[in-house]
């Protein structure tokens, strides 16, 4: 079969502006494109990430005394045996901290002693002996806590208990050659002299900071907390969790003066308000990209429309000497696939530009190889099918108009 | 002659109905695209106290762990302690200044139909109000009296005003705070710096606390630490009084130094005063103390996220695309006009009379574009609000300088859209045109 590409790119090189102008406009949509691409599969494995706990089912809320009298451990108690009692409830903690709420406290774990020593950093969570089973997380070494290790946290706390549970993640931070077997029972450090026994490793547990480089550093303290306010972390079974919301908020708003319950949230919420930057930042590429690739295919439509209407005459001439009306189509084709071809390449050579500014300027995640050839070949498809419609317009002249004078 | 042009051009753009609505449409996109990314951009960089902030300093100094610094490379804490805070203001060398810091408490007020509720407090000193130009809707900021020796007074914002005594003028009344009756003293009028400058730590786009206090209260109420709280090393000892003499940062401090000599003054005095404490066995670390201005600070918190600006930038991308589009439809469209350019050069026209025929048809164009990509870039900032929530809610909105710089913007590309197809259609020989007709 003969392509006819000589005569196709002799024609082409005839209006060079033009040929250039889409040839550039594929190479910027490429480029736009492709990284947008990459910055949307970036945030979605962020917003991928596994929490540990049951996000679908799970809510949490803030109990704040106002009453210079209240007795806070009374009520913490009483709260959580009447929340625990409710049906629906598979378990509920007071805590200090909600994963993923954006506030929290952190700590450094070190493992000697010592004040120039570096250690690891990690959010701390004040639980009680519930805490595995409201947050849903697996022991995969050591032992959960008892009531025996637990006790009060007041405003004047200054030191810290002596056992801690502590995630997965963290253990490997502290000690990289250890199996979670091996870590059971070893004395780390905070503050930088205090010693602390890890005896039980969990799966997995989330930080309250989602742009954290120490998300799944977590340890949890067997601290029951006598502070002014503090939190109440409940796990609800599957399904029932909106009617558990309402049955713990009258519970708890009438169970006691002096107090407010507020802030009540699920944690499907509270990780949505994680990650609404990189949620909205998809939402705003996915949009632009949709738009460009119209307007790209838009305006090679308009061009291919242009040139079959300024060839007509030559066109019905070819017709009138025997061409058939699918080399008339495949001219067209042909003719796009060169300019779209040439676009792809230059196309290539910005995005890999791009994102080399990109990952310098904002340290972005560098962009997958493939998304290159995966971005040519969807313009070179884009290309084709806008230009179709055209070509085949451009086949249906018929070969009598070759005889009249335009 | 003018209108006759612009006849011709809504002649010959109506006579192309669909290409000429894919070039505004192409136009007005672009333009929509980046002026919703430059607005954003443009107020979450706004500078939000003009006409003073290059006299206004963020107080740094490097009173942390002598084996790490707070930041790398060598960057000292965001933060002040309380003893720091409470040290260089007191000692007045700056022309104003105030240690401020972030606290709350449930008010209960009197009115049985208002229920408790949390507010947010800011501790400062009373040189705030005229350092940041606080404006007063009822009574006056507290004394310097009341700074040294704490009276338990308040002074309210506009909205908590409206929701604890319906906007009355309410000094002199009291609200209880933890069995506390807080005197007010003042109410401010609404005061929402964007950026809210004074304390990046805790977001820059979010509201003014809801009251603020005599920063001395904080020691006598036992107020919390809200904000961020950071520590290099234990506090010694327990207590409420051991936590706040701690070397952990929760405090901010600005000072108003008005010139560069002032400036000068004020950094030798820090360096002074941190060597004293030096003598004291603080400040571990070799001497690092800054003074940073209202926008230089800015920059050094990014205040302006990388998610913007990576969306501006792809944005003029965009716009790129949308005007390289607008170029090869805008030349194929002159093309077809050939053999009318052709004849009237023939009967006489001047060259420069078709060109800016032609320029009127391309910045009509454009006009159009301009005009509704300033629709859709209002529609975009909505979009963005309704993305990103209410940190943003108060930078997604444009000014006359941005509905201006639309205009400029729409205005420029569809110039430097119609240039080349102008100049390249008028620039055919008349007599090849005329022949084969």
């Amino acid at each position: 079969m003969n392509l006819e590409i000589g005569p196709i790119f002799r024609a082409m090189m005839r209006n060079k502006v033009g040929a250039m102008l889409i040839m550039l406009q594929i190479a910027v949509t490429m480029t736009i494109i492709a990284n947008g691409f990459s910055i949307i599969q970036e945030r979605k494995a962020l917003m991928a990430r596994d929490s540990g706990v049951d996000i679908a089912n799970s809510f949490h809320l803030s109990n704040v005394s106002f009453a210079e009298d209240f007795d806070m451990q009374t009520a913490v108690i009483d709260d959580l045996k009447a929340i625990r009692e409710l049906p629906g409830v598979a378990d509920a903690i007071q805590v200090n901290a909600i994963p993923l709420s954006g506030s929290g406290w952190s700590m450094g774990l070190q493992t000697e002693a010592g004040d120039d020593i570096d250690g690891s950093g990690t959010a701390v969570y004040m639980v009680d002996d519930h805490a595995l089973s409201a947050y849903d997380v697996k022991l995969i070494a050591g032992r959960n806590f008892e009531l025996t290790d637990l006790r009060w946290r007041t405003d004047n706390t200054n030191d810290w208990a002596d056992v801690l549970i502590a995630t997965e993640a963290l253990t490997k931070s502290l000690f990289p050659d250890l199996t979670p077997q091996e870590v059971i029972g070893k004395t780390v450090f905070i503050n930088n002299h205090e010693p602390i026994i890890i005896i039980g490793i969990i799966d997995k547990l989330q930080a309250p900071w989602s742009g954290w480089n120490n998300l799944d550093h977590v340890m949890l303290t067997p601290d029951r907390l006598a502070f002014r306010g503090n939190r109440y972390y409940i796990r609800a079974e599957e399904g029932v969790r909106d009617d558990v919301m309402k049955r713990v908020e009258e519970t708890l708003s009438n169970r006691l003066s002096g107090r407010m319950i507020q802030g009540m949230e699920s944690m499907e919420e509270t990780q949505r308000e994680s990650y609404t930057g990189a949620s909205g930042m998809i939402k705003m590429l996915t949009l632009i990209m949709i738009v460009l690739t119209i307007i790209t295919a838009m305006g090679i439509v308009g061009l291919a429309s242009f040139s079959v209407n300024r060839r007509k005459k030559q066109i019905g001439t070819r017709r009138a000497l025997g061409a058939a009306k699918n080399s008339i189509i495949r001219y067209f084709m042909i003719e796009n696939l060169i300019i779209s071809g040439a676009g792809v390449i230059v196309g290539a050579i910005l995005t890999v530009g791009l994102n080399m500014i990109l990952v310098q300027a904002f340290s972005l995640t560098p962009i997958a190889w493939y998304y290159v050839p995966i971005g040519m070949i969807s313009l070179l498809v884009i290309g084709q099918i806008a230009v179709f419609g055209p070509a085949q317009k451009a086949s249906s002249i018929p070969p009598a108009l070759a005889t009249r004078s335009a | 002659m003018f209108t006759y042009y612009l006849r011709l051009a809504f002649k010959s753009i109506k006579r192309t109905p669909i290409l000429s609505a894919l070039m505004i449409s192409a136009i007005a996109l672009g333009i929509g695209a980046c002026m919703t990314t430059i607005s954003v951009n443009y107020m979450m960089s706004a500078d939000p106290i003009p006409h003073k902030s290059d006299q206004l300093y963020y107080v740094r100094v490097d009173s942390w762990d002598p084996y790490n610094a707070f930041d790398d490379p060598n960057i000292p804490p965001n933060q002040l302690t309380w003893t720091d805070a409470t040290n260089l203001t007191l000692a007045g060398k700056a022309f104003r200044q105030s240690a401020m810091a972030r606290s709350g408490g449930v008010l209960e007020p009197d009115n049985p139909d208002i229920k408790p509720f949390q507010a947010g407090i800011r501790l400062a000193y009373n040189d705030f109000f005229d350092m940041f130009d606080v404006p007063f809707l009822y009574g006056n900021p507290w004394t310097d009296e009341a700074d040294i020796n704490p009276e338990l007074v308040v002074v309210l914002t506009e909205q908590l005003n409206e929701r604890l005594f319906g906007g009355e003028n309410s000094v002199g009344r009291t609200i209880k705070m933890r069995s506390n009756d807080l005197t007010v003293i003042g109410i401010t009028k609404t005061w929402e710096p964007v950026p809210r400058f004074y304390d990046i730590t805790t977001g820059p786009f979010n509201d003014v606390s809801d009251m603020f206090m005599p920063y001395r209260l904080k020691q006598e109420l036992e107020l919390p630490n809200w904000g961020n709280n950071n520590c290099w090393k234990p506090s010694e000892g327990s207590g409420f009084m051991s936590r706040l003499l701690s070397e952990c940062i929760n405090n901010q401090m600005w000072v108003e130094l008005p010139n560069e000599q002032a400036r000068q003054d004020y950094m030798d005095f820090l360096d002074s005063y941190v060597n004293e404490q030096k003598a004291l066995g603080r400040f571990p670390r070799p001497l690092n103390n800054k003074l940073t201005d209202v926008m230089d600070w800015m920059k050094h918190e990014n205040v302006v996220p990388d998610d913007a600006e990576i969306m501006l930038w792809l944005s003029f991308l965009f716009l790129l695309v949308c005007l390289l589009n607008t170029i090869g439809l805008l030349m194929a469209k002159f093309a077809t006009k050939s053999s009318e350019i052709g004849l009237r050069r023939a009967v006489g026209a001047s060259k420069q009379a078709l060109f800016i025929q032609h320029l009127v048809e391309a910045g009509l164009i454009g006009f159009a574009g301009g005009i509704l990509g300033l629709g859709l870039s209002l529609l975009g900032l909505e979009g963005v609000e309704s993305l990103f929530g209410d940190f943003i809610s108060k930078v997604a909105h444009m000014d006359a300088t941005l509905v201006a710089m639309a205009f400029g913007l729409a205005v420029l590309s569809s110039v430097a859209a119609g240039l080349y197809p102008t100049w390249k259609a008028c620039n055919i020989a008349p007599a090849s045109q005329l022949k084969s007709q």
